[in-house]
């Protein structure tokens, strides 16, 4: 059962991970197997443990899955639904019954009112079967429209590392900055602070971690730049 | 830009599941063996008014070529050398899959591999074509057209193109005062060919070579090969023609599959030539 | 018509640009060269420059051009019309049309298009100077780009032309040795599983030449893949953890 590579080693596409029937595949897509021999398919970290490989991807898209929470701007919209852009090969619907608390009457109400092309919004993927596009709802704690704060986007594929073991990463830059952030699977992560300085620090904070994605002991090295960047403006002494 | 096609025949799982087996036990739907030709017929000097012209007919596929002779002049870096020009059109009506339109990626490849193992394999003379070198020279338009699709198109195009090329005759040219040119209709010389070369298009089903597919059995090809051929057995060309892989030893064994099966078309070509003269 | 005289391969066997038969030109390989597209690469072989754009898997429009189980591939290769000795009309010619089509064909096999049905990957290579060697070059640089779009893939594709000059078989021809030579064999291969996705050959070989050919090509292509991998590791290796 030899496992070639060695945790969080780089991978590229094609690279022989390991050979043997016993080894178990822990991954969506990123992994493949032709007979005894399992290569990577994606640009990625290994990650090893005992008899388990799994490749995380380094890049790439958001493919969605249902109960996901995403970030999406609104891109059309026709009588009774939007067309929302959730950085997907596909581009998810949002119908009126699933976004608005009253039965909705396309002969006396325009869907305008509720969102309008450009308007961003936190949503969960309720339905998704890949033979037709993803359907959002609105409905629910914490879903529905952004009226503030701004908008930062990652690679999706980083998203993980964002957020960290149980949350430990999100909920560091959350404290250290005072922001509250919303991670959007799709990679579309929003942020409100105390001030436009705080959330422009939490986003820097985001970028190193979505640049610094596959090294170690990035939470301290996160905390401090945190602090760092906060004395520079003013908000720390 | 080249898309993936999404106007294919269906061909029902049933038959391909059928064709497929069979296969994998040495056997055609058809009753052919893996390395057998469909029937071929060669008809030469099949369009009078073509300077050559060659019908040919393999298994339900038919494809009609003709030869066409002007005067120009010559490319800059080949003063001294007459002009071939090669074209493939796939008539709309020949399967209906195709539209009709200038020739599609598919009419173009084919005329390309076409032109390129005539022109490599030099089997028409072209410096034998100058009429006033550096200034006149014949140009040759060589045209194939597919009129009926039952698949293996390259094979059977080139099959008509070597036939049209060694049965043409083209017009004397005759230089008249200040350099003007004129073909003598009357008088009809052949052409100067060096070379013969045929095209053998091998196929890959589930790790089982077959040659000269049917239009079915190209929906069962996980990929092909087409291998040119000269008459003395080298290799005048190659072309991969479709998605899928080869392993080296695949490939090698393909080239030999066709250096055998070439000995096939050239004695279908030499004995077409031989109820000509 | 080869001029009078020129020799492709001197006394000491070497060829017009100093190189050994079995040499490879230099090599300089770049992942994530722009900012729009989702993957992006640049690869220099020689005198030899393509840059590769990938977008994708993404919705198309109208839907009837899409398949139900699977991810269709738009593909063009193009070359720039200043990257030729004489200009090139930027509308597509033939040969365009045909390796368009041909690389098309060999990504096919390489990307896990059943994992994105209704989609399609469009994969755009731009020749910027042309010196021989364009569609591996650009194979090459379109595969970078998939892997740097993050898009599942059996392997990279690795591509090299083998040629026949002065009756010598010689690795990766530039452009005197592709207008003077006796054959060209462009091949890629997804080096790790062996598995050949592109194979053309435009002039005369024995079959024993050919095996030999066949031979040469693999020794380039091992040595392209190496460089392929490193250019994509580069990327990421070269991001060290800022000291704070």
């Amino acid at each position: 059962m030899p496992i070639l590579v060695q945790h969080r080693q780089i991978v590229v596409p094609g690279q022989l991970l390991a050979e043997g029937r016993d080894v178990e595949v822990k991954s969506q897509h990123t992994v493949y197997r032709v007979g005894d021999k399992l290569y990577s398919a994606v640009i990625g970290l290994a990650e090893v443990q005992n008899s388990r490989i799994n490749v995380i991807a380094l890049e790439g898209f958001y493919f969605p899955k249902v109960d996901d929470i995403v970030i999406g701007i609104i891109i059309d919209l026709g009588l009774t639904s939007w067309t929302v852009d959730i950085r997907a090969p596909y581009t998810a619907i949002l119908h009126a019954n699933d976004a608005l608390n009253k039965p909705f009457n396309p002969l006396k109400d325009n869907l305008r009112r509720y969102f309008d092309v450009g308007d961003l919004l936190v949503a969960k993927i309720s339905v998704f079967d890949r033979t037709r596009n993803p359907i959002l709802t609105v409905r629910g704690k914490g879903l529905g429209k952004i009226t503030k704060g701004k908008i930062v986007e990652i690679v999706p594929s980083r998203v993980p590392r964002l957020i960290g073991k149980k949350g430990s990463m999100i909920n560091m830059i959350k404290e250290e900055t005072r922001c509250q952030i919303v991670v959007g699977l799709n990679g579309r992560v929003w942020v409100v602070g105390p001030s436009p300085l705080h959330e422009e620090v939490a986003i820097l904070a985001i970028k190193k971690v979505e640049r610094e994605t596959h090294t170690t002991g990035l939470t301290d090295r996160v905390r401090a730049f945190i602090r760092e960047e906060l004395k520079k403006r003013g908000l720390m002494s | 830009m080249s898309i993936t096609p999404t106007n294919l025949r269906i061909v029902s799982t049933l038959k391909k599941h059928s064709m497929a087996s069979l296969i994998e036990k040495g056997l055609r739907i058809d009753g052919r063996k893996l390395n057998e030709y469909r029937e071929i017929t060669i008809i030469p000097n099949y369009i009078a008014k073509a300077e050559g012209s060659a019908y040919v007919k393999v298994g339900g596929t038919v494809v009609i070529a003709g030869l066409k002779v002007g005067v120009g002049t010559p490319f800059p870096d080949t003063p001294n050398d007459g002009v071939i020009t090669v074209n493939a059109e796939f008539v709309p009506f020949a399967s209906p899959t195709f539209e009709p339109g200038p020739p599609d990626e598919n009419a173009i490849e084919l005329a390309r591999v076409i032109d390129r193992s005539i022109r490599e394999l030099r089997v028409v003379d072209l410096s034998k074509l100058a009429i006033i070198p550096g200034e006149k020279v014949y140009i040759l338009w060589l045209d194939i057209y597919v009129f009926d699709h039952d698949g293996n198109l390259l094979d059977s195009s080139m099959l008509a193109a070597m036939t049209t090329l060694l049965t043409a005759k083209i017009p004397k040219a005759v230089v008249k005062e200040e350099k003007n040119v004129e073909l003598n209709k009357e008088e009809k010389i052949p052409l100067p060919i060096n070379n013969k070369v045929v095209t053998v298009t091998v196929g890959k089903v589930n790790n089982k070579l077959i040659i000269d597919p049917t239009v079915d059995e190209e929906q069962i090809l996980e990929c092909k090969l087409a291998v040119s051929i000269s008459e003395d057995g080298r290799i005048a060309g190659m072309q991969k023609m479709s998605t899928g892989v080869f392993t080296e030893d695949e490939v090698l064994e393909a080239v030999k599959l066709a250096k055998e099966a070439s000995k096939t078309l050239f004695a279908k070509i030499n004995e077409a030539l031989s109820k000509v003269q | 018509m080869k001029p009078e005289g020129l020799k492709l391969i001197n006394e000491e066997g070497l060829r017009v640009d100093g190189r050994k038969p079995d040499e490879l030109r230099p090599v300089v390989m770049e992942v994530g060269v722009l900012k729009n597209a989702d993957g992006s690469a640049y690869v220099q072989q020689g005198n030899t420059k393509v840059i590769a754009a990938v977008y994708g898997p993404r919705e198309i429009h109208p839907k009837h051009l899409t398949l139900p189980d699977r991810a269709i591939l738009r593909t063009r290769y193009h070359m720039v019309p200043y990257s030729t000795d004489e200009r090139k009309s930027p509308a597509p010619t033939r040969r365009e049309i045909e390796l368009s089509k041909v690389i098309r064909e060999a990504l096919e096999s390489v990307i896990f298009v059943e994992l994105y049905p209704r989609t399609t990957i469009d994969v755009f290579i731009e020749v910027i100077q042309a010196d021989a060697g364009t569609r591996t070059a650009g194979i090459m640089a379109a595969s970078l780009a998939l892997a740097d779009a993050g898009i599942p893939m059996r392997d990279l594709v690795a591509a090299v032309a083998v040629g026949k000059v002065d009756g010598q078989l010689v690795l990766d021809i530039n452009q005197l040795e592709d207008e003077y030579g006796e054959a060209d064999m462009p091949i890629a291969m997804m080096p790790s599983l062996g598995k050949i996705v592109l194979l053309q050959l435009n002039g005369v070989l024995t079959e024993e030449e050919f095996k030999q050919a066949l031979q040469l090509a693999k020794k380039g292509i091992m040595k392209l893949y190496e460089y392929e991998q490193q250019a994509l590791r580069k990327k990421y290796v070269e991001i060290k953890p800022e000291e704070v």
